[in-house]
């Protein structure tokens, strides 16, 4: 009797239901799967090369040439599906891997971060520049001198001669011995003439730097402290042209519609000589507030500084013709404009170094 | 200058509802600024009579305290209840029965919120109070009660007017220019100008000497003492009191008054501002001499003090030797006092240079010396002389004797030319000419018109108005400040700012971005600080720019070094609770050069220097190279839940530095240094191409103890204008390849005492070109690394501009880097 020429047993893997159930057990096990790992294991158990279809695969050459196409094609078949259902399965997993460890590793945001401690700048250094910008801004240049200045600068050749009654109200700093004739500055107006002497004409100079008097330091004084000073020298300049400065001026460092006012006054490098008010930038001097205001304390006006029109004398010191030139000079106090703009009620915090003051303001006034 | 309403009034007809604020607006708007106004006697609630001491009984009590139950008739309007006096136990006793005296009656209220109830006292209950000057604030004599003259009033009559107690006082500052707003002459001058009313001119008085001459006088130097005026009473009460109104006057003013004479002396020089001197003429020997002092000359002067004069001192003299400082402060000797019957009034111009000189040279500013060096009115002398002899005379008996001694005359001053136009030129305001010369005319000045200019003539007591800008500040004075328009002017265009200034705030941003607090500080060291900072004796950084009038004796030098600025500021910080604090400050220092200062020379003001005598002046200036320093103590980087603290290192002071030099684009070299006050192995000079521009490290253990900050503190100084006269003006930038980079690690082996900046330097010249980048990432010694020997692991970075580097190129290039820094160092490669 004629049968069949190989073992059926040894084909029973490749028998239809037994490469369905394959199949089947395959795409349930990678259903399953939850996570990357699992999958990974998955595609060893049912897509690798010990994995039953890859078995039977193996066992297609030993079934009759005409039986293997069939065999082949579904063994194929199944396995086909298997690695689609592995792809398929495998981004799912990795998105949600993803979604839960984005889940797992959440923080408290809330946390403080403080571990390099801030910096900051002192508070009368960034006014200085914002007030030198200010007056860059309109083509003005910045000028500095030194802080040990001969005495023919700091005094003589601003009028204030050597029994001027002016030198003995600016309690000065002498060097040691009297007779070299230095001074520690008593004002930033050295400066001016330094500018007049050495620069070409026209002259617009912002001059900020520090100054030295002989006061005991207490809540309104300090032996060393801050002036910011202004020259300009040109032709045809009038009081109207310091007026307009210095409307500009506390526009830009108090706000728009700030403006000043003049009282006569007495300075020696200046003739005329006047007093600069500047509006109250809180109450603006209108009623009722300015009845209450602490800043004005009730003034409407809170003094700031003093100007002038440069004496003609000073300009002769200085190499200028004042018969074709005018000028005009005006000086504040930096450390007085931080005090009122910025509320410090006490000098000695301004000039003690406690990091809590530089810190208060960060690096900009 | 204090003024009193009332007085001010006298002169002045100012209009009758305007407040003693007001008056000050107009004043401050006229150049006399307002300092403060002051209600004098408002405190005072209730009623104060006067009353007529009937009777007392005097009783001595168990505590010691002897009193006198008086009986005072305070008139029928007060009478007590059931009428008649009212009882009052007063602890006084300088009062007599009939004596009229001033009484607070029940419910009164008295200076300083002393209220007066009717109180049981010593057994009596007091029917309110009999006051003394004090109690009302009318002066500082708490010894006895206020009697009054005999006939001021009757009984029950209202007291305050007497006493002149209510008035007002507006104290005014005075510009040094302004001196003859130093009286109540010349504020009332201002005053009637501010309201555009009459002016009455107090010294306009008739002088009336009688012929003949008064006490004689010598002047020897007529340029400080032009004019010296004598006039003598004789016949004078020294008892007779000053007159309330006066004595009210005077102490409003801001004086104390003392005695009649005294007090009619200082009236007249508040009123004309020409100080006035009066001599016992009992007490003078021969005749009066203006002289300079004698060298060795002493004057006990009439505060008691011993003054030893100098040959600049102008004095007063008589025969006797020196009796006074001209216009400053009269002698003793020769003072008025309680006995004094016979007085010679002095009355005289004196220069303002002198007084000046001396009162300084004394430390004895004066009434009298502060005006004489602003300038007083030299036409006065005459009518101040007279005012005052006929007030003795009139308040306190006598006669003035005929004759005046007059020494000298006051030369005339010339008269100033002002172009018309010079004020609108100059304040930016048009005024037009006939605006210019009232304005003038309107401050005293006589003015003439001619062809577009005035010739104006100042008055006697504007000795200020000297130039026609002077003159232009009077216009624009009565024209009004407030008439200068604002009008802005266009300045050429401008550079901005300088390399320098640029440079300097990039470093601020820098370094209060790494952490660091700015900070300011005073100048003034002293040797203490120098040892504090362990600097041997003959450290250079201890010679000093010193000053002659230092705040505190300890600290008379100007810093060379702005360590112990910082070390005081880190301290404080700590001493306020700070434990993490890293500082920066940027200061100049003072250099002086070997030898004592060379005078700055003093120049002429007629016309500018020339260059070389500019450059005397900046020679004699001693140099102020800016610095730049940080400090840093405790905690670099905080504990938190990220981890542990990270301690101070002194690598963050060397860091700071090379963070402002990279901010700068400058190249700077650590080298090994050791310098007080850092700690001998821990100290990096910072070099710059050449030249040492500064130190960082760790401070010296015992540094930090002496100045009581926190051991570890690290601290950098470096000169700040020498690193940024390096910085570059245009940084070059390497060409960026985009070939691919090849990585190679080196570790080699070297003597630990080698720096790592020369392994560096070695390796980065044996590279080549093709080494892009070189970095140092780990130091390690022990274990295999032999003792004595350390191991500095580098990662270096090859790249070529236009290929990529094969193998060979790269090893040859690690290679002869590696041989490069053997050869420097003698540095062996870990394998």
């Amino acid at each position: 009797m004629a049968g069949p020429d190989y073992d059926p047993v040894e084909v029973t893997p490749l028998r239809a239901d037994e490469v369905a159930r394959m199949r089947t057990e395959a795409l349930v096990a990678i259903a399953a799967t939850e996570t990357v790992d699992a999958l990974k294991q998955a595609r060893l158990d049912h897509a690798g090369d010990r994995s039953p279809l890859a078995l039977a695969n193996r066992e297609i050459g030993a079934l009759p040439p005409q039986a293997r196409k069939q065999a082949g094609r579904r063994v194929g078949q199944a396995r086909r599906d298997v690695a689609a259902a592995i792809e398929q399965r495998g981004p799912l997993l990795e998105e949600r891997a993803e979604t839960s460890m984005l889940v797992d590793e959440r923080v408290d945001v809330s946390l403080p971060y403080d571990r390099d401690p801030r910096g900051s700048r002192h508070p009368l250094t960034t006014l200085q520049e914002r007030i030198a910008d200010v007056f860059v801004a309109m083509g003005w240049e910045v000028a500095e001198g030194p802080d040990v200045e001969a005495e023919w600068l700091n005094f003589d050749a601003l009028n204030l001669g050597p029994d001027h009654p002016a030198r003995t109200m600016q309690d000065t700093f002498w060097l040691a011995p009297e007779d070299a004739h230095l001074v520690l500055r008593t004002h930033t107006s050295p400066v001016q003439a330094r500018s007049l002497l050495t620069r070409d004409l026209p002259v617009y100079v912002i001059c900020p730097g520090r100054v030295f008097r002989t006061d005991e330091p207490d809540a309104t004084h300090s032996p060393v402290f801050h002036q910011v000073e202004g020259l300009a020298v040109d032709r045809g300049l009038t009081m109207a042209h310091l007026k307009g400065t210095l409307d500009h001026f506390a526009a830009a460092i108090f706000g728009a519609g700030i403006t000043t006012r003049f009282r006569p006054s007495y300075f020696p490098f200046t003739e005329p000589s006047a007093e600069v008010d500047l509006r109250c930038f809180v109450c603006r001097g209108i009623s009722p507030d300015v009845q209450t205001c602490r800043t004005c304390k009730g003034e409407a006006w809170i003094e700031w500084g003093g100007c002038g029109v440069m004496n003609p004398r000073v300009l002769v010191a200085c190499g200028v013709d004042p018969d074709v030139y005018t000028g005009f000079a005006f000086g504040m106090g930096v450390d007085r404009t931080l005090m009122f703009r910025n509320g410090v009620a006490d000098m000695r915090d301004m000039m003690e170094g406690d990091v809590r003051f530089s810190s208060a303001f960060g690096v900009d006034v | 200058m204090r003024v009193p309403l009332s007085w001010l009034r006298e002169y002045a007809d100012l209009p009758e509802h305007v407040t003693a604020t007001e008056v000050a607006a107009r004043l401050t708007a006229l150049g006399l600024k307002l300092e403060s106004v002051t209600a004098h006697g408002v405190e005072v609630k209730g009623r104060l009579v006067v009353g007529r001491v009937r009777s007392f009984d005097i009783e001595t009590h168990s505590n010691g305290k002897t009193i006198r139950w008086c009986e005072v008739d305070v008139g029928r309007e007060h009478a007590a209840e059931g009428g008649g006096p009212r009882g009052i136990v007063c602890g006084a006793a300088n009062f007599a029965v009939g004596d009229l005296v001033v009484v607070a009656l029940p419910g009164a209220v008295l200076a300083r919120g002393m209220s007066i109830g009717a109180r049981e006292t010593y057994g009596h209950v007091s029917d309110g109070m009999v006051c003394s000057a004090r109690e009302l604030d009318l002066g500082d004599d708490a010894s006895g009660v206020i009697v009054l003259p005999d006939t001021t009033a009757e009984p029950g009559a209202d007291a305050i007017p007497l006493l002149h107690l209510l008035d007002e006082v507006i104290e005014l500052e005075i510009t040094p220019d302004r001196s003859y707003a130093l009286s109540l002459r010349g504020v009332a001058r201002e005053a009637a100008t501010g309201f555009g009313v009459a002016f009455h001119d107090p010294a306009g008085i008739p002088v009336t000497p009688g012929d003949g001459a008064s006490y004689p006088v010598r002047v020897e130097d007529e340029h400080d003492c032009p004019v010296f005026v004598t006039r003598t009473v004789t016949g004078f009460d020294p008892q007779a009191p000053t007159p309330r109104w006066l004595a009210r006057r005077v102490q409003l003013a801001g004086m104390r008054p003392i005695s009649l004479a005294v007090d009619i002396t200082n009236y007249v020089m508040l009123e004309f501002g020409q100080p006035i001197h009066g001599y016992d003429r009992a007490k003078l020997t021969g005749a009066i001499s203006v002289r300079r002092a004698l060298s060795g000359e002493e004057l006990r002067t009439l505060d008691g003090a011993d003054r030893r004069l100098d040959p600049e001192d102008l004095v007063i003299a008589d025969e006797s030797g020196v009796i006074g400082l001209a216009g400053v402060m009269g002698g003793e000797a020769t003072e008025i006092s309680a006995t004094t019957t016979d007085v010679v009034i002095e009355a005289a111009h004196f220069a303002g240079v002198p007084i000046a000189r001396t009162a300084r040279r004394l430390r004895l500013a004066s009434e009298a010396s502060r005006r004489f060096e602003r300038g007083v009115d030299p036409l006065l002398v005459r009518a101040a002389a007279q005012r005052v002899a006929d007030l003795l005379v009139e308040h306190g008996g006598g006669r003035t004797q005929p004759g005046e001694t007059v020494c000298g005359s006051v030369p005339a001053w010339p008269p100033i030319v002002l172009p018309v136009d010079l004020p609108t030129r100059v304040c930016g305001v048009g005024i037009d000419a006939d605006a210019v010369a009232s304005s003038l005319r309107q401050v005293g000045c006589e003015v003439v018109p001619q062809q577009g200019q005035l010739t104006v003539t100042r008055p006697s007591w504007r000795p200020d108005l000297v130039d026609p800008y002077d003159l232009v500040e009077e216009v624009l004075r009565v024209v009004g400040y407030d008439q200068v328009p604002s009008v802005l002017p266009t300045a050429p265009a401008g550079r901005g700012l300088t390399q320098g200034q640029l440079l300097r705030r990039r470093i601020g941003a820098v370094l209060a971005g790494a952490g660091f607090a700015e900070v300011i500080a005073y100048p003034f060291v002293g040797p203490a600080d120098w040892d504090r900072l362990g600097l041997a004796a003959d450290d250079e950084r201890r010679r000093c720019v010193l000053l002659a009038n230092p705040l505190s004796e300890q600290r008379p030098e100007l810093t060379t070094s702005l360590a112990p600025l910082l070390l005081e500021v880190l301290a404080r910080n700590i001493g306020r609770g700070h434990s993490a604090v890293a500082l920066s400050l940027t200061a100049p220092v003072f250099l002086p050069d070997e030898g004592p200062l060379c005078p700055a020379p003093i120049l002429p003001v007629d016309q500018a220097p020339d260059s070389a005598q500019l450059a005397a002046l900046d020679a004699a200036v001693p140099r102020q190279p800016h610095r730049l320093a940080v400090i840093l103590s405790g905690d670099r980087e905080l504990a938190g839940w990220w981890g542990e603290a990270r301690p101070v290192l002194w690598a963050d002071a060397v860091a700071a530095v090379r963070l402002v030099a990279a901010a700068l684009g400058v190249a700077i070299d650590v080298e090994r240094d050791a310098l007080m006050p850092w700690h001998p192995g821990r100290c990096g000079s910072i070099r710059l191409a050449d030249s040492l521009i500064g130190h960082a490290g760790e401070l010296h253990p015992r540094v930090c103890r002496a100045w009581d900050v926190p051991a570890r503190t690290s601290y950098a100084e470096v000169d700040l204008d020498l690193l940024i006269a390096a910085a570059p003006h245009r940084p070059e930038l390497p060409a960026l390849s985009a070939m691919p980079v090849a990585k190679e690690d080196v570790a080699l082996v070297v003597d630990t005492e080698v720096p790592a900046a020369q392994v560096e330097e070695a390796l980065r010249a044996g590279a080549g070109d093709l080494l892009e980048s070189l970095r140092l990432f780990d130091v390690y010694t022990g274990e295999p690394v032999p003792a004595g020997k350390k191991s500095l692991a580098f990662s270096l970075r090859f790249r070529a501009p236009d290929r990529t580097l094969t193998e060979r190129e790269i090893a040859a290039a690690r290679d002869t880097a590696v041989a490069a820094a053997a050869a420097a160092t003698g540095a062996v490669q870990r394998t």
